[in-house]
This record gives C-alpha cells, structure tokens and sequence, in this order.
C-alpha cells in the first residue's frame, strides 16, 4: 500500500533534527522504519514531516560507561545483540534483542526506535523496564532522563514530548551473582510474542534474593511482576519458586486478539514465568 | 546425447534468472504512457450502493479518470463460472464492479486512473461512497436456516449433489461399529509470492493483457466471452509468474476491467496489488464443514462411508468455485474398500470473499475427512491406525480396481510405500518414546500422525469432464520446431509459474529427439506464441503436458526418418534411430536429426511430398486420471503447558510415477508439506460476524517459514502411471493433500489419553490449551 504524501528531512546534527522536529507539530522521527513504514503504508498515520535521524553521529554505538551501558538509540538490533558492552554488561538485552523478528529486520530496526515505539508487542520495552533502564530524551530545551517505568505511558504511547528525540538508553549492570534469561512465546519464529517474560534473578546459596521480572504483551504498556517479585525474596529454588510465578499475572490487563484471548496470556505469563526464573536462575 | 535425461536431478535451467532478478514480473514491465489503477473497495459486507461519487478524485493532480461501477455497467458483463455441477445450480450475476449491492468486504465500488500510483491511492481517499447496510451472512449453517438474511434473490443454497453406490442403509444396519464426526476445513488465503498483477494495452484495434495467471489460454477465451472482444483480438500474455497454488486459476475482476479502461481510454493501464488487497480479494480456498459416518465390523473393516458437506461458495460463483468440492467426491472413500458409499454436497452463499481452487482443490479436504475418521476408527476399536488401513486398501494385486466411488485406480502398491515411510521414520522406536513419556507423565507428550492418500491427477480427460459439465476439455498441446541449426524449440500449452516446465520439458524432448538437453528452448505462456493450451493446475502439465511433448517429438522423429531414409538412399525401416542419429543397419552411414534439420531447412533436395520443415504439433488427452499414493508420517511434541506443537519429524514416501527430475519432485514435495502444516498449524482467514476480513496483513495470517519446519525425510516408490506413456502420476499437490491429516492424526494422537478426540484446525496453541482445559475441568 502506498502512503499518503509527507515531506522528508534529514539534519545534519541532533540539534537541527529537534528544531526540524519543533517546526511541524505533525513531524515523526524516522529511525529504522520498521514500525513506522508500515503504519503509513496502511494510512494508520498520517505525519506531515519524516525527520531521518539515521546518519545522527550522536545516537550511534554501544558505549560501556563503567557502571552502565549506554546504548545510542539507532543502535540497531543485530548491533546491540552482538556488542560485547551489552552480552557482558546487560546480557539480558543481547538475549531478547536476538529473538527480534528476522535478520534483515535486525539489521534496519533499531533500538531507541523499538522503545519510542512503546508497543507492549516488542520485546525490548519489557527487558528496559525489568533492568530499571533510563531513557535519556533531547530537544531544543535540552536533555531530559526518564526512568523506564514512566517512560511507558498507554499503547503505543511513551512520555517523550513533541520535539523530543530519544538519544540513547543507559542500562544499570547487574553485580555478581546475577542470572537472566528472556522467555517468548510465539506461533512462528518471525511472529511478535503472544506473552514474553524478562527475568533477571539473584541468586545466593541455592536461594534467590531478588528477582526483576517484565512482561511483554501483557497490557497496553509493558509491566513488572510485582507480585511474583515480591514473592521471589529470599526464596529457596523449587516449589516456593513455583508459587511465586503463580502470581505473575496479577494486575495485567493482557490484549485479546486473534493470536490469544486473555485468560490464556495470563495463563502464559504464570508458566512462561516460572520458565524464565528457573532457567535465570541456573535451576533445572 | 549420451546419457539419459529422464530420471536426472537437472538443475533448473530457470534459476539463475530467477535468482539473480532478471525476470520478467507483471509489475516490471511497463508501457509508454502507461496509466495505474487503482480500485476503492467495499468496506462492508453487504450493502446496497446509494451513491457513489468520483468526481472530486476526477479533479485531483495527475488523476486521468476515475469510474463506478454504474459507468461500466452496458459493458463489463458477468464474470464467468464455467463448471455448473448440477441441474440445481443457481449462478448470481457477478460484475467485475459492484453496481448496485456489495457482497464481501473488498468487492470493488470505483476505480482512479491516474498517471502514477501515488497520486492514484491519494485520490481514492476523494470518492465518496453511500452505502445502505444489509445484513451479513457469515456462517453457513445459519445462511441455510429458515429467516436467515439473502445473500441473493434466489436464497444462500448455490446448489446441492449426491452420489450413491451400494446399500448404505444396508451397511449401516447393526454395524458393530459407527464412527460419526464433524470437521472443519478452515477457510485459507492462498498466498503466492507474487502479488497479483494486470496490465493492459491496445493499438485501437487489438489488446494486449499481460497478466500474473496460470491461465493465459482459458483467460483469452473468456475475456472475448465476457467483454465481447474478438477473440482474435485479444493477446494473453502471462510473463514470469512467481507461484499461483490456484489462486491464479481465475478470470479476475481486475482483468476484465483493466481491459475495459485500456479500450476506453486508448492507453495503456496497469494495476498492482498490495498484499492487504490480495488477503481481502484473492480467491480463498477450502472452508467446509465435513460430516462424516463410517460403519465397520468389529475387526475394522469398512461397510459404509456417508459424507455430507456444507461447502462455503463466498458472495458469488467464480470459475470453478462449485466444482472444488466435487472434485473431492469421488475421493473420501480414498484408498480403501467399501460396500457403500454416499456423498452430498451443499454450496453455501455467504457475504464473504468467493472461494474456488486452491492446492490441492477438493481433494485434501476428502484426504483430511477420511484420514481423521479413520484415526477414530482405530482408537474405538483399540487397533493401531497403520494396521486399520491395512485391513482396508486396495492391495496391489488387485489393481486395476474399479472404487465404489466408480473411479478406476490403475495402479499403486500402498504396502510398499507404507513399508518404506514405517521404516525410515522408525515407527516403533517412537511408539515405545510415547509410551515412555505417558508413563512419566511428561509435560511434552509425543504424538504420531499418519496419513495415507491418493488422489486424482492430470486433470483431466475431456470426456469425463464432459460427464461432469465442465465448460472445457482437458486436453493439452505441444509444439516442437527443429532451427536450421539443429537447436529445438518445443511449445508448450501448460503455463508454469515455479514449478520448472523449462527444465523437465528440456528432458523430455532432449530423450525423445536424442538432442543436447542444451540445445532445447522451452516456449510457454503467450497465446500468440503457444497458440494453444489449457494451462496448468491440478498436477496436470507433465501428466498430459508433458506427454503432449512426446507426441509431438515423436512425429518430428518421423519426419525426420523419411528426410533421412532419402539423404541415406535406403529405406526407412532399414535405419535405426539411435543416439540422436539415424542408422543405416549393418553399415557407418549415418545423419543426426540436428543435421538433418538444416537439409528441411535448405530443402535442396527433399523427398517427393515432404515439407520444408521438421516441426510438429501434437495433443494429447488421456483415458483416464493418474493416481499419485503416498504415506506421510508425523511425529509432534505437545507441549500441555502451554499448548505449542511442534514437529519433530517428518517422513514422506510418495508414489508419483516415472519421475522426469528428482529434484524438481523433492522441491514439489517440500513446498506442497509446508502448505498442508500451514493449514494444520497456522493459517485462517478469520471474519467477524459482521462480515469483515480480520486477517489482511501477514501479522495476523500466519504463514510458516523455514524456521518454523522440521528437515523432512522424503522418499519413493515408482509403479508408473498406465494411463499416459510417460508413466508420470503429477506431484504438484500431494504433499499439501497428505500432510495436513498427518500433523493433525498426530496431535490427536498425543492428547487422546487425556480424553481428547479432536482440535479444530489451524491447532494453535491456544486451541490445544483449551482443549486441554475443557478435560482437566
Ligand atoms: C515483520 C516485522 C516483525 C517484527 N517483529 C518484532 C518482534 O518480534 N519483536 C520486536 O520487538 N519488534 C519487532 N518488530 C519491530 C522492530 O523491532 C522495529 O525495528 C522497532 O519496533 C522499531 O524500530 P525502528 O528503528 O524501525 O523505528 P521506526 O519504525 O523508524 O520508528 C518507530 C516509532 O518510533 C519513533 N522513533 C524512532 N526513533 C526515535 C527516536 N530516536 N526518538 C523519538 N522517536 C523515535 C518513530 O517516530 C515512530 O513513531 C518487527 C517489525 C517487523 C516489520
């Protein structure tokens, strides 16, 4: 399908993309496009102005910065999967990143892209989310940090304002003792997840002390498992770990659609769960 | 010429055009001055049209016009269904544009003509369109109630067909054993690689049509038919045509008026389809529903086989719509023996997209039917599957074996092929894993799934298709001409779209003229260049096709003995034609037939009588149709938590005859499995009640890919066909036609302890979860 007409720009400087962006109140950033081509190849959105921010030296690169790394937001996916900062640093990040879509979208989609999208489909905004990462916003105003869990605002809708750019997302390494694993449940190896689970688990002497979990499709943003978290403190593996992932559906308002109904996402995020938190933590 | 061709895994000679983007697509080629079309659809499913108005998009930059339907309606005529299958038949008008009712979603209202595609999608957003809603018709037993709403005047029943053989009454009468059950054939979206694509030209007195179709001969007839153009004036061509699975097998809406608006406005025009539009407006495929008796004895021999189907024909009759599911009629009582048979079929008018061939057509819904129900069969009776259709099928002594359903199966050998898949697939081995996991009460059980088929091919001999009121033969032509060089041009009437004609047609005429296979061209698909054919579908175009070839070789061979027995200065029975060259016995006189193309060529000296060419035309129409068999394997782990399938492992021994090129059967094979697994586990064109398509991107119409598909194992058995000289029994639709009973046999199969007997199809996880759900409460 063909979109309707939009003028193209394409700044030079991150500076001259946010006065681009700031002169048309219907400007959309362009990044890999994978997402937002084919909501104007279906006249789902209408912008008037396409803001390519591709060729922005400042959104580029993977950047290990000691305590946490910092991830430009046009860091593609096939990037992110295979840079060392991120499979030392934030393995979880390399883990999810690799089970996006197909290569060739790998290598177009990008990172920044995938979290501005905000759709609770992906599988990057819930990994962001269980990592406590920060998005790190610009605009003509200056720069601006968001932490993951008020950058997610509804479906498809994040709290960057009009004119602001997403520059880059700093995800917090995780000390020693830390295990991970992303768990995704789809119908076919290209399709978006019905349910994915985020786990990040600490364990120590045959317990797990702490656990960070987000869901990805599980609501119209994506969402932490406070409940199975909380009941993840201090916890021997085995049947109490069990119980916890029971929980990990309370409080979500999954999606229905032709994929799967409700009942069967929450029934998803409890086994998928308890999948994810085993295998995080190193348990059989 | 050395070796022998047939039989060889010639690479295709296709391919490194194909794979290096040299070709030819519809929507490549262009024309000076050429138009782009584009069509604004029905977004209701039934409706009257109050009002549509065009003329602001008429006014919009770059656009040259823009039409309704109302503006064609002296011209655009009714498009054709050319197989009414009963006398009860009820045809409805169908114009290529809605005039005064819209009947599906996606039924065309108004088009823009404009100078390029851009501007034409704009303008589209400027017609406006009043539509008056009429109540949707979306499931078929509620169009058959009494009150429901009318598709058309006439009522929702397009038609209805029995067949009867034997005293079912009598079989069924204190059988032992009946097993009664009801299936669904969801309704699929053939999705070919290629989009469609027309383009249209004319000179002011004749018109060129290029089109991506598998049916450039039946389209030119029907186009004259139709439009009312001469026949001779119109040129079909179908370029390079990136796959079809029958969805090309059609006379389309956008044909026709792409011809029209090429005629009416003196240009050239052309139209794409985006792939949204293709979900919405290519032909659908399957959607039945199947219920099916069977009556056995107590040792699992079949009395009687009742089948009644409800058949979805969609808002209107396309070209064979009616006839897909008769062509499984006569195929449910499938391998086996029986003492009765019975087979009723009712079309159903619907509000949605029309259904009519689609891989396989007819004859995988009757494979499915009869392979399910004999799954029940052994497990009622506690036998295992593979021994309840030994007890059943035709042994191979007993061939040639008039069905109860009439059909003449003129050979197989089912053992023998049971056998081979038995054995590579390592059926015991994996019965005894199963028993293992039930035991343990794994999470992931183990299921295994086997399918027997045969069907009917080489579709199909003009006499039986006569019986069938057909409106066509089945017939197909073959041209051969030797070039003063001695290089050969063989015409084909068969129109390939992926499946290599190029190639096996090269083989077979490199063998039966004794030439280089290199030195072969194939020509196919412009009806001013292969001035006759039926086309391709239905596994016919070696089985009839290709055989046209040997004929036609076989009379340039004859030529050519008469030209050689003259240059030789014997006589024709003294030369032997060996190796590409004729012979005189008992001496080292010779001519190759590539030499003695360029003697008809000078024509310096030929016999009394004989042309200066050595060229041939040949047809061929069979007695009868050929019967591929098979047996497909399966074995699937179900995962209880979660409800995934997967397949672990996949065995396929298929009988197709003499085989021309293995590698082009194995490639037929793998494509024709993954479409079946495609029906058994992913795909389902999805309406709401109110009749709109929820499927119309690739995000929601789940296509698997590589990834998602296990190696498979394939191997065969060759009991030549007896009804052509070839031998050849036709491969383009078996594996589609095994393999979708063989994946759901084997979901079956895993979940049966738990009390399951059946998932509906496609078996999506969440089916399967609830399945299991509805037993665990
Ligand atoms: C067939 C297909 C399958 C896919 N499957 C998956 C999957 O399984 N899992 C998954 O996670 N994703 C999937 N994706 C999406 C993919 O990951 C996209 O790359 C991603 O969602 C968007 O990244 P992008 O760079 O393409 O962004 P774009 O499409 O260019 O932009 C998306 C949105 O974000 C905004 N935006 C982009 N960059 C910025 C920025 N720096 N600052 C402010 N706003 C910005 C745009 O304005 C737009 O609204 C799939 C995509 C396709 C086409």
């Amino acid at each position: 399908m063909i979109p309707a007409q939009f003028d193209y720009e394409r700044p030079s400087s991150l500076a001259e993309a946010c006065e681009a962006l700031a002169a048309d109140d219907e400007a959309k950033v362009l990044a890999g496009g994978q997402s937002l081509l084919p909501l104007l190849r279906l006249r789902l959105a209408y912008p008037t102005t396409l803001v390519d921010v591709g060729r922005l030296e400042e959104l580029q690169g993977v950047h290990d910065r000691g305590d946490h790394v910092f991830i430009g937001a046009m860091a593609t996916h096939d990037e992110v999967m295979r840079s060392p900062a991120v499979t030392s640093g934030c393995p979880l990040v390399a883990m999810a990143t690799s089970q996006v879509a197909d290569p060739a979208i790998r290598h177009r989609g990008t990172f920044g892209g995938s979290l501005a999208h905000a759709d609770p489909a992906g599988d990057l905004p819930a990994v962001v989310l269980a990592l406590d990462g920060v998005l790190v916003a610009r605009s003509a105003e200056g720069e601006r940090e968001i932490p993951a869990a008020e950058f997610f605002v509804d479906y498809l809708e994040s709290s960057l304002a009009q004119g602001e750019i997403l520059a880059g997302v700093k995800i917090p390494k995780l000390g020693e003792g830390w295990g991970f694993h992303y768990e995704k449940f789809h119908r076919t190896a290209q399709s978006w997840a019905t349910v994915g689970v985020a786990a990040a688990v600490h364990r120590s002497n045959g317990t797990i002390t702490e656990a960070r979990i987000g869901l990805t499709n599980m609501g119209p943003t994506p969402v932490r498992a406070r409940a199975t978290e909380e009941s993840l403190r201090d916890v021997e593996l085995g049947e109490q770990v069990r119980r916890a992932c029971e929980q990990a559906a309370d409080g979500t308002s999954p999606p229905s659609d032709l994929h799967a109904q409700p009942d069967y996402r929450r029934h998803l995020a409890r086994v998928l769960t308890h999948r994810a938190v085993r295998t995080a933590s190193g348990s059989p | 010429m050395t070796t022998q061709e047939v039989g060889r895994p010639r690479r295709r000679k296709e391919d490194a055009r194909l794979l290096t983007g040299r070709t030819q697509w519809t929507d490549n080629l262009t024309r000076p001055g050429v138009l782009h079309v584009m069509f604004l659809r029905s977004p209701m499913a039934h409706a009257r049209i109050e009002r549509v108005d065009v003329s602001a998009a008429r006014g919009l930059p770059g656009v040259v016009a823009a039409f309704s339907g109302r503006d064609f309606a002296g011209e655009q005529g009714s498009l054709p269904c050319a197989w009414p299958v009963s006398e009860d038949i009820v045809i409805p008008d169908h114009p290529p544009m809605a005039v005064d009712e819209v009947r599906y979603v996606g039924e065309a209202v108004a088009c823009v003509i404009a100078t390029d595609r851009y501007r034409a999608a704009d303008a589209l957003d400027a017609i406006e369109v009043d539509y008056e809603p009429l109540p949707a018709v979306v499931d078929m037993n509620e169009a058959l109630s009494p009150g429901s709403p009318k598709v058309h005047e006439a009522g929702n029943k397009a038609f209805s067909a029995t067949i009867t053989s034997g005293d079912l009454d009598a079989a069924f009468r204190d059988a032992p054993v009946v097993i009664d059950r009801t299936y669904v054939q969801q309704r699929l979206i053939p999705t070919a690689m290629e989009p469609r694509a027309v383009m249209a030209d004319t000179d002011g007195e004749s018109f060129t049509v290029w089109s991506s179709t598998q049916i450039p001969h039946v389209l030119r007839v029907m186009l004259a038919v139709v439009t009312g153009i001469p026949e001779h004036r119109i040129r079909v061509i179908a370029p390079d045509v990136g796959g079809g699975f029958g969805s090309k097998l059609q006379v389309t809406a956008e044909e026709v008026l792409c011809l029209l608006l090429a005629r009416r406005l003196g240009r050239p025009v052309k139209w794409t389809e985006s792939r949204s539009e293709g979900n919405l407006t290519v032909h659908h495929g399957r959607d039945q529903i199947q219920h099916i008796r069977l009556a056995a004895d107590a040792d699992g021999r079949i009395r009687g086989l009742q089948v009644s189907l409800l058949a979805d024909m969609g808002a209107y009759l396309m070209l064979v719509t009616p006839g897909i599911p008769m062509l499984g009629a006569s195929l449910f009582n499938s391998i086996y023996k029986m003492d009765a048979y019975e087979f009723n079929c009712t079309g159903v008018f619907t509000t949605k997209m029309p259904t009519d061939a689609y891989r396989g057509a007819g004859r995988p819904e009757a494979t499915f039917g009869i392979e399910r129900t004999m799954d029940e069969l052994a497990a009622e009776l506690d036998l295992d599957p593979i021994e309840v259709r030994r007890r059943n099928w035709i042994r191979h002594e007993e061939f040639p074996y008039t069905t109860i359903a009439g059909l003449t199966y003129d050979s197989g050998n089912y053992e023998a092929a049971t056998d081979k898949a038995l054995s590579l697939f390592g059926y015991d081995k994996l019965r005894a894993e199963q028993a293992d996991r039930r035991d343990r009460r794994d999470p992931v059980q183990l299921g295994i799934g086997v399918s027997t088929y045969t069907e009917m091919c080489g579709l199909a001999p003009s006499r039986m298709l006569g019986e069938a009121n057909y409106g066509a033969g089945g017939w197909e032509h073959a041209s051969v001409r030797m070039l003063p060089t001695g290089k050969v041009e063989v015409i084909t009437g068969t129109s390939p779209h992926g499946q290599g004609h190029v190639t096996s047609w090269s083989q077979i005429a490199a063998d039966a003229l004794g030439v280089p296979f290199e030195d072969i061209t194939v020509l196919h698909g412009d009806t001013a260049v292969a001035h006759k054919g039926m086309d391709t579908y239905g596994s016919r175009s070696l089985v009839i096709g290709g055989v046209a070839v040997v004929k036609a070789c076989d009379k340039v061979r004859e030529k050519a003995r008469k030209l050689a027995a003259h240059v030789l200065e014997c006589s024709p029975d003294d030369l032997d034609f060996e190796a590409g060259a004729f012979k005189v016995r008992g001496t080292d006189q010779s001519r190759t037939i590539q030499e003695l193309a360029y003697a008809a060529f000078t024509a310096h000296d030929l016999p009394d009588g004989v042309e200066a060419r050595l060229d041939s035309d040949a047809t061929f129409d069979p007695d009868n149709y050929s019967f591929p068999h098979g047996t497909h394997l399966c074995a699937v782990e179900v995962d209880t938590e979660t409800g995934m399938v997967k397949i672990r492992s996949y065995v396929a021994v298929d009988d197709v005859g003499t085989v021309i090129n293995p590698l082009i059967v194995e490639g037929q094979v793998h494509g024709g499995i993954a479409q079946g697994i495609a029906q058994a586990l992913f795909e389902e064109a999805v309406y709401d009640a109110d009749g709109n398509l929820l499927t119309t991107t690739m995000a929601d119409y789940l296509l698997p890919s590589a990834a998602d598909l296990p190696s498979f194992t394939l191997d065969r058995t060759e009991t030549p066909a007896t009804s052509n000289p070839l031998g050849a029994k036709g491969v383009g639709e078996a594996g589609t036609i095994a393999s979708t009973p063989a994946v759901v046999n084997a979901i079956v199969d895993a979940l049966r302890p738990h009390g399951i007997d059946d998932v509906r199809m496609p078996c999506t996880p969440e089916r399967v979860w609830r399945a299991l759900e509805g037993v665990r409460r």
